[in-house]
């Protein structure tokens, strides 16, 4: 790019002519900014303002434009110049509407709004404009791992939109676990019977469309690459292997029934006529619409008692800690299979909780109710041998007393384990150069940090559940259906949908170098200077989606098109190797420097708040809408994640004289809403050994605070800011002025 | 009368639900209780009661059925219809506690000594004679309802209460000697002959 030029622009519209003094700001953006030209406009926003500074980026060779108005998450429509850096001092969000109109407060007030222009000159300053990605990738293609239910709608929904599919399914057959069922819960109104699941129909649309192929009997055991540019080798049972290139990988591999093998307590495996739900189901698929027979001795069932959450929602080692989210739906469902066939039947289901959820849920339970299936609030304590049959010993939790009673059959309600692959937080990391096919993985991937997805809790598959429940922390590569949570049949068809329109969305990015999401668009990525580089893996290790591999002689490889764009690298690298394009350890750290720091006899402290982008920034943003005021000694910066604070930043101002730095970012943990998943916890271990800084410095603890901020911290966030202040003001000013 | 309760045990041979069904004034709608509990907590006299709402219907399912229709709890519903408004299923529970109770009543099975039981059968005994309720008899019944030893501590007690009733004029001494009745006191008895004919042939009652 040619030679750097700043053009600074400062709005007068909103109120800013009024509450502050422009042309101090203007002076200020030419002095201490260096900017080349400098503008006022009454109307920035308006058609006129962006014109003048349109002209400038034509006429005089403005390549940094500062744009001295409201906040940046405002007028962005408005505010989008080509091919310059775009820098926002937010003086309306930041300044005047965070602070009361009052005389005696102008001095600090125009003081904070100066700093914002400083700091956005230093930001121009020291950003380039991204150029895209050098990897790009052109494959249209998509993988899809599994063919059940959830695995043929991604595949049909892709090709309908133009896309070839491959389908690689372990077993013989499509179909996955609902193919081995008699019957399905209703997916439209009215939902009061059982229906014909969809799996022959939704075969027959995938053997009919010429873009996608069907690998049956097989399995991937390798996978490589990126996203727009995978390769993957499906190996089938035969032992022949095929490689083939995709864009976006679907894995929808699903759930296994849980092992009933491990209910003794409950009959299973002593008593024949103790079924789990797919046995059931094999007996309904026998009886094809007569009456269902038990397995003993064939005799046709005359009452049949349900177990519901059969070895699930319990800690006891071997149980599932979860809820399979289904069985209630399905014992419902099993039990008018009986019902249907012969009302006299009677049909009892012993419940803890009763879960319908989705869309057929109450009114199916009701359908069921209509029909007479008893419902019961019992737990089980055991399944013994009776005269006749089972002997099912319960308490009734409504009536309060212990109860006995024999049926024909028991059907217990087990649920579902993913189908996820391997733990790779509880193996060791691929080592390069000692990678090998691993059986238990599905993806078997080649990457640095394991061969299969993360996974969360309970063995399911990671993804953002609150924001972007297709993505996982591995670029391109998409979960849906009950591999990322327990579901039913209709969710894992709205699931699949959903994930293979993020797979178009991430291939059709991938094509241009932008990313994929959540930066949906961004062009820049993490550039890497291989000379400083201690080794350390810090990198490596702590980025969230496993973009980073090695080389074989350890130095980080960058993967640009599977990075997220968080900067977790970037933050974590103790000699700031990494950076991007608009977004650095310079970027932010020349922000912190050009704050005007007063020495500290005139009282007026100064808090640097560092807050994530995604959430804590707006909640500032929508504070400032509000009316909700916070100390005029603050100063904001926005990052793109926690997990991007590098503790260079800290330091730095500690040793500049800051007085107290508040870091804001997301939650963390299992239930984490850190947009980058893992970035706020990252941020917080770092931020743990800021400590001994503190202590080197002579420094207070509180001076420096980490805190999760939800977007709906529209009065908390400022109150942080505020308590803060007062803290600053009980400990006094940093004797780090100078 | 216990005759018919038997033809009702030998036709539904343990099938509660399905006897309350077809028998209870509402009683389709047993089986969509859904076990929540919001009737039992809402009723303003759910824990004097054996068995609140929720409990009733889970007994009926459980097939309790003695237990049920010799319960004194229905009897105790004052029809308030605050566990029909708030009932999330939408069970007009208030009618089928009175279902319940007239059920339990036509089986026999109603229990002797529950005072709402007996005052329901004063009320009716009452106002069947004369098509018109004679308050100064059914308050006296009802003090007496007990035994006399009760019934003349009870009326000393109200003995205010009745004096100024008298002076106001809003009780006649003379009612206690025949009372008022309705214009064609005949007819009206006829009229429930009537109606109790059309009741039996409706339930297919045989004996009564
Ligand atoms: S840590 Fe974030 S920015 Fe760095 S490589 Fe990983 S995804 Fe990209
Ligand atoms: S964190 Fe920095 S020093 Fe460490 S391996 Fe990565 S790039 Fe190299
Ligand atoms: S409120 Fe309705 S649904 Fe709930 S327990 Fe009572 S009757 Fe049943
Ligand atoms: S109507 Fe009867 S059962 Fe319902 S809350 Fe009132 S007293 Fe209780």
């Amino acid at each position: 790019m040619a030679d750097m030029k700043i053009g600074a622009y400062i709005c007068k519209g909103c109120g800013l002519g009024e509450r502050l003094d422009c042309d101090e700001l203007a002076t200020i953006a030419q002095r201490d900014g260096k900017a080349q030209v400098v503008q006022q406009h009454d109307f920035l926003c308006s058609a006129e303002g962006v014109k003048m500074i349109q002209a400038d980026i034509d006429n005089e060779g403005i390549n940094r434009v500062v744009i001295g108005a409201c906040s940046r998450r405002a007028k962005t429509e408005a505010f989008n110049f080509q091919n310059v850096t775009i820098s926002r001092a937010n003086l309306r969000e930041g300044v005047i509407w965070i602070r009361p109109d009052e005389d005696d407060l102008r001095e600090t007030t125009q003081e904070m709004a100066a700093d914002y222009i400083r700091m956005g000159c230093a930001e121009a300053k020291h950003s380039t404009v991204p150029a895209s990605e050098q990897e790009k990738g052109s494959n249209d293609t998509i993988l899809v791992v599994g063919g059940g239910i959830t695995g043929m709608t991604a595949a049909i929904e892709a090709a309908k939109t133009g896309y070839p599919v491959h389908i690689v399914e372990k077993t013989g057959s499509l179909g996955g676990y609902a193919g081995k069922m008699w019957k399905d819960v209703p997916m439209h109104s009215p939902y009061t019977d059982p229906v014909d699941t969809p799996v022959t129909k939704l075969i027959a649309e995938v053997e009919a469309d010429s873009r996608i192929t069907v690998h049956l009997n097989a399995t991937i055991s390798k996978t490589s690459g990126a996203p727009g540019r995978f390769s993957a080798d499906i190996s089938t049972e035969s032992g022949a292997t095929t490689t083939e290139n995709f864009g976006a990988i679907i894995q929808a591999s699903g759930a296994t029934p849980y092992d009933a093998s491990q209910l003794p307590e409950l009959g299973y495996g002593k008593s024949k006529d103790v079924v789990d739900r797919v046995e059931l189901e094999q007996l309904a698929i026998a009886a094809n619409g007569g009456p269902i027979k038990r397995p003993s001795d064939g005799k046709e069932v005359k009452k049949v008692t349900f177990i519901q959450c059969a070895g699930q929602r319990s800690d006891k080692e071997g149980h599932l800690n979860y809820c399979s989210g289904d069985c209630c739906l399905t014992s419902i469902k099993q039990a008018m299979y009986f019902k249907d066939q012969n009302p006299d039947i009677e049909t009892e289901i012993l419940f803890d909780d009763l879960r319908t959820p989705g869309a057929p849920g109450e009114d199916f339970y009701r359908s069921g109710q209509d029909k007479l299936v008893t419902f019961r609030k019992g737990k089980v304590s055991e399944v013994v041998a009776g005269s006749n049959g089972p002997l099912v010993r319960f308490k009734d939790m409504i009536l309060d007393e212990d109860v006995e009673e024999e049926a024909d059959l028991v059907v217990l309600a087990t649920g579902m384990v993913a189908n996820s692959g391997v733990d790779i937080d509880a193996v060791p990391q691929n080592e390069p150069g000692e990678w090998e096919v691993s059986v238990d993985s599905i993806l078997n991937l080649n990457y640095r940090q394991g061969k299969d997805l993360p996974h969360l809790k309970y063995g399911f598959n990671d993804s953002h559940f609150i924001c972007f429940p297709y993505e996982t922390r591995r670029t391109g590569i998409y979960t849906c259906g009950p591999v990322r949570r327990p579901m039913d049949t209709q969710q894992a068809i709205d699931d699949a949908t959903g994930a293979t329109l993020k797979a178009i969305q991430e291939i059709e990015n991938a094509k241009v170098g932008r990313a994929a999401h959540p930066r949906s668009g961004d062009l820049s990525y993490p550039i890497f200077r291989k000379e400083g580089c201690t080794q350390c893996k810090r990198c490596t290790v702590e980025c969230p989606f496993g973009a980073i591999d090695e080389d074989e002689k350890r130095f980080p490889v960058f993967n640009e098109s599977r990075c997220r764009r968080c900067g977790t690298c970037m933050g974590a690298c103790p000699v700031r190797v990494i950076s991007f394009e608009n977004y650095s350890c310079d970027t932010v750290g020349q922000q912190i420097k050009n704050v005007d720091i007063p020495d500290e006899f005139d009282e007026k402290p100064r808090i640097l708040v560092l807050a994530c982008e995604n959430d804590a920034y707006p909640a500032l943003d929508m504070a400032a809408q509000q009316g909700v005021s916070y100390s005029q000694f603050a100063r904001i910066i926005p990052v793109r994640c926690l997990g991007s604070v590098n503790t260079i930043w800290v330091t730095d101002a500690l040793n500049s004289g800051y007085d107290g730095i508040i870091l804001m970012g997301c939650q963390k943990g299992d239930d984490y809403q850190c947009h980058f998943v893992k970035g706020s916890e990252m941020a917080n271990v770092r931020m743990s050994k800021v400590d001994d800084t503190l202590e080197t410095l002579s420094l207070e603890k509180e001076r420096v605070e980490t805190y999760e901020i939800a977007i709906t911290d529209i009065e908390r966030a400022p109150k942080l800011i505020n308590d803060m202040a007062e803290a600053v003001e009980k400990m006094g000013m940093s004797p780090f002025k100078f | 009368m216990s005759n018919y309760n038997q033809e009702m045990i030998d036709k539904y041979r343990g099938n509660f639900l399905k006897e309350v069904q077809d028998n209870v004034e509402e009683g389709d709608w047993v089986k969509m209780c859904m076990q929540c509990g919001v009737c039992s907590g809402s009723c303003p006299l759910g824990p004097h009661w054996d068995h609140p709402p929720q409990e009733i219907f889970m007994m009926i399912r459980a097939g309790k059925r003695e237990e049920v229709l010799e319960s004194t709890s229905m009897w105790m519903c004052t029809s308030c219809y605050n566990c029909i408004a708030r009932c999330p299923r939408g069970l007009p529970i208030t009618h089928i506690m009175h279902g319940l109770a007239t059920y339990s009543k036509r089986l026999g099975l109603a229990p002797q000594q529950q005072p709402t039981a007996k005052f329901a059968q004063l009320f009716w005994d009452n106002l069947t004679k004369k098509g018109r309720v004679n308050e100064l008899k059914l308050g006296l019944s009802l003090y007496f309802m007990n035994g006399i030893g009760e019934g003349i501590k009870t009326s000393l007690k109200m003995k205010d209460i009745g004096l100024n009733m008298l002076k106001t004029k809003r009780m006649s001494p003379m009612e206690y000697f025949g009372g008022h009745s309705c214009k064609d006191t005949k007819g009206f008895q006829a009229m429930l002959k009537k109606a109790q004919e059309l009741e039996e042939a409706r339930i297919g009652k045989s004996g009564s």
